[in-house]
């Protein structure tokens, strides 16, 4: 799960982060009465999606008074930034975070993931901060530093204090940084993080460390045991079909292609968007109803394609180990006859009562394509969906 | 004899008394696998569908000489489940539960390195089979045929969907290993490999990726070096949008990296054959027998 910069940064000063003092704003004059309160010279407006690349993309204005802090709000406010990583269709702007500006020295990068390789968390530092991390990770490796955590022991502290070296922290500035690394290891796991990264943070010119931005992302598998975290959730940033999906435990990624796919299990969900963009075609979504699939859930995941209005046709393909293919079948027949699908389905099912299943398709008196390899259930959903 | 299995396993399940605990209990039992309890906490002493259940995995091993355990608890208790068959002394773990949090998958891999007579398989995995001497897990045993072909995948369905198209042109297997789709695994692509380089039972292999992570480029690399069987991979997700989690908790391309086409690169140069279509796994194995 993903949450905003703000909010981000208010669960990590509670884990003892220093960052700049500001607000969240919904409204132009929120914006302008949060930099008055600040009272600083300068204020930065910065637009709140889930998205990072927002300064290019015009989302982060300095101001040097409240006014010009409203007017870059309303300029801001319901605008669509498309920034590197929003996609073409961009993300529309709904809260903005105003904080006071600061007298910046040195901007670092600071970051927490789980590295697969070695099972440990790594964190991962670099003074080539504010810019795309990628970036610096491809052109000059040898300007990343990284430590792999032990889990039994967590970070230690000279651990901490070898990246701050090669931060090129001194004195108390260098103290300061193997406070907030500890610190930040700290929050990585009471909140089970997925991601936090810093970028930059910043040294002031008085040798203070802030995030100045902070991203952070957590695993989805433990929100169970984070109803605070939880809370944070903006429905607003997903997209609609896919946050309807996640209502009846659906798997559900949207796509830019004509095709609606339905399948069990992951792996096999992608595969099936591959075979259809081989046999020609273009895959509108990634669904993966799971491995026990009931009829509700077959019914819901048909409503839920047929609002893509870009589909055309529709390929389900299942491969029935626990999931039956006659439960699977009597789910596909009552949503169609239900929700009156308007497109040709294409139905490709192996396994489980497979016999059975294809019977109670063909039974049905309703008009479905089946095909017996995902070969074939390709090639006959592409040229259903209006051909290659 | 396969791997993994063989006539001397003993199973245990852990969470023998819930839904799918119960129901694939009984499926391994039917399919030559020698089940001999559960460990269900609390239920201790009872039996359930005939088989004596137990507290702890420790009193099920002292008990029943238990050498094997294959997990069905809710993903909150599912890495601490983990931990006690180690502890216990239990040589393979297989755990099927989907959605165990990261955290808890470092804590519990941290506390195997100590412990390493236990071989963890998944989690977030379908298990193994080998078809005609047993299985520990989800695979369906009606759609495998006793054979010599391996296969190690971090995918469910489309293992069976391997294993169908291999059964289907009248190829069977030795052993079907699902390693799982989470970020962090017990038994990787090269471990798993490596058993099947060792079986003389075993005389190919189909290898199943997906996109995350670089544990198939780590596998070409190993490959390269160490692997003499005939070998076809294919690698889900070619399609996939970067920044995206495709279902499986590691099934992510993130920061440019784990795409499909950089593992099918890397297979590539490793001398593996490697197919565009899923559909293509079985014949290309089978000609590759040939050559």
């Amino acid at each position: 799960m993903k949450i905003h910069e703000y909010q981000a940064k208010a669960v990590l000063s509670k884990y003892g982060i220093p960052i700049p003092r500001g607000e969240v704003a919904f409204t132009a004059q929120e914006a302008a009465d949060i930099a008055k309160r600040l009272g600083t010279s300068v204020t930065v407006v910065k637009a709140q999606i889930h998205a990072g690349g927002r300064g290019k993309a015009g989302g982060v204005k300095i101001a040097r008074s409240s006014e010009e802090a409203e007017k870059f709000a309303r300029e801001i406010l319901g605008k669509t930034l498309v920034t590197i990583q929003t996609g073409p269709d961009g993300q529309r702007v709904s809260r903005l975070l105003v904080e006071e500006g600061l007298a910046i020295d040195r901007e670092l990068y600071l970051g927490l993931v789980v590295d697969r390789s070695t099972q440990r968390i790594v964190l991962m530092v670099s003074q080539e901060g504010g810019v795309e991390i990628e970036k610096v990770a491809h052109e000059h490796p040898e300007k990343i530093h990284k430590v792999f955590i032990n889990s039994a022991v967590g970070l230690q502290h000279f651990e901490a204090q070898r990246l701050g070296f090669a931060l090129g922290l001194a004195g108390d500035s260098l103290k300061k940084g193997v406070k907030l690394m500890l610190a930040l290891f700290q929050a990585f796991i009471a909140t089970d993080a997925s991601i936090i990264e810093l970028n930059p943070l910043i040294v002031t010119k008085n040798g203070d460390l802030l995030a100045l931005d902070a991203k952070m992302n957590f695993d989805d598998n433990a929100l169970y045991r984070h109803a605070d975290i939880k809370d944070l959730r903006d429905r607003s940033e997903e997209d609609a079909l896919e946050v309807e999906a996640s209502k009846f435990s659906l798997n559900y990624i949207r796509l830019d292609g004509n095709i609606g796919c339905m399948v069990n299990g992951a792996g096999l969900a992608m595969a099936t968007m591959d075979i259809i963009k081989l046999a020609g075609g273009e895959p509108a979504n990634f669904l993966d109803v799971g491995g026990g699939a009931n009829a509700d859930q077959i019914k819901n995941a048909f409503r839920i394609l047929m609002m893509d209005k870009n589909v055309k046709a529709v390929l389900i393909n299942i491969f029935g180990g626990i999931l039956r293919c006659d439960v699977l079948a009597e789910g596909v027949i009552a949503a169609v006859k239900e929700l009156g699908v308007p497109v040709p389905v294409v139905i490709r099912m192996k396994g489980t009562n497979e016999a059975e299943g294809k019977k109670l398709l063909a039974d049905s008196g309703l008009n479905f394509t089946t095909a017996d390899t995902m070969g074939e259930a390709a090639d006959k959903v592409v040229s259903l969906a209006g051909g290659r | 004899m396969a791997v993994l299995l063989d006539k001397n396993t003993r199973l245990i399940v852990q969470g023998l008394t819930g839904r799918e605990g119960t129901f694939h209990a009984k499926a391994a039992q039917a399919y030559h696998t020698k089940v001999v309890g559960g460990v269900t906490p609390g239920k201790g002493g009872t039996t359930h569908e005939g088989w004596p259940v137990f507290n702890t995995v420790a009193d099920a091993v002292k008990e029943t000489g238990a050498n094997a355990s294959v997990i069905f608890v809710p993903p909150p208790f599912a890495g601490d489940a983990i931990m006690e068959a180690a502890d216990a002394g239990v040589a393979l773990v297989v755990c099927i539960t989907e959605g165990i949090p990261v955290v808890d998958m470092l804590k519990a891999m941290t506390y195997l390195e100590d412990l390493p007579k236990t071989r963890l398989i998944g989690p977030n995995c379908p298990g193994i089979i080998s078809p005609g001497k047993g299985k520990a897990g989800i695979i369906p045993a009606n759609i495998c045929k006793e054979g010599r072909i391996g296969i190690v995948s971090k995918s469910g369905t489309l293992t069976y969907e391997a294993i169908d198209q291999l059964t289907r042109q009248g190829h069977g297997q030795s052993t079907c290993i699902g390693i799982g789709g989470d970020p962090l695994i017990g038994t990787t692509h090269i471990d798993a490999l490596e058993l099947f380089q060792h079986d003389p039972e075993t005389d190919a292999v189909i290898m199943i990726g997906e996109i995350g992570g670089s544990a198939e480029e780590e596998a070409a690399a190993w490959i390269k070096q160490h692997f003499k069987k005939p070998i076809v991979a294919f690698i889900a997700g070619q399609t996939a949008p970067p920044g995206r989690r495709m279902g499986h908790a590691g099934a992510i391309i993130s920061g440019g990296k784990g795409t499909a086409a950089e593992k099918m690169a890397a297979l590539t140069a490793a001398g593996v054959r490697v197919v565009k279509s899923p559909a293509d796994m079985g014949w290309a194995l089978i000609e590759s027998l040939k050559r």
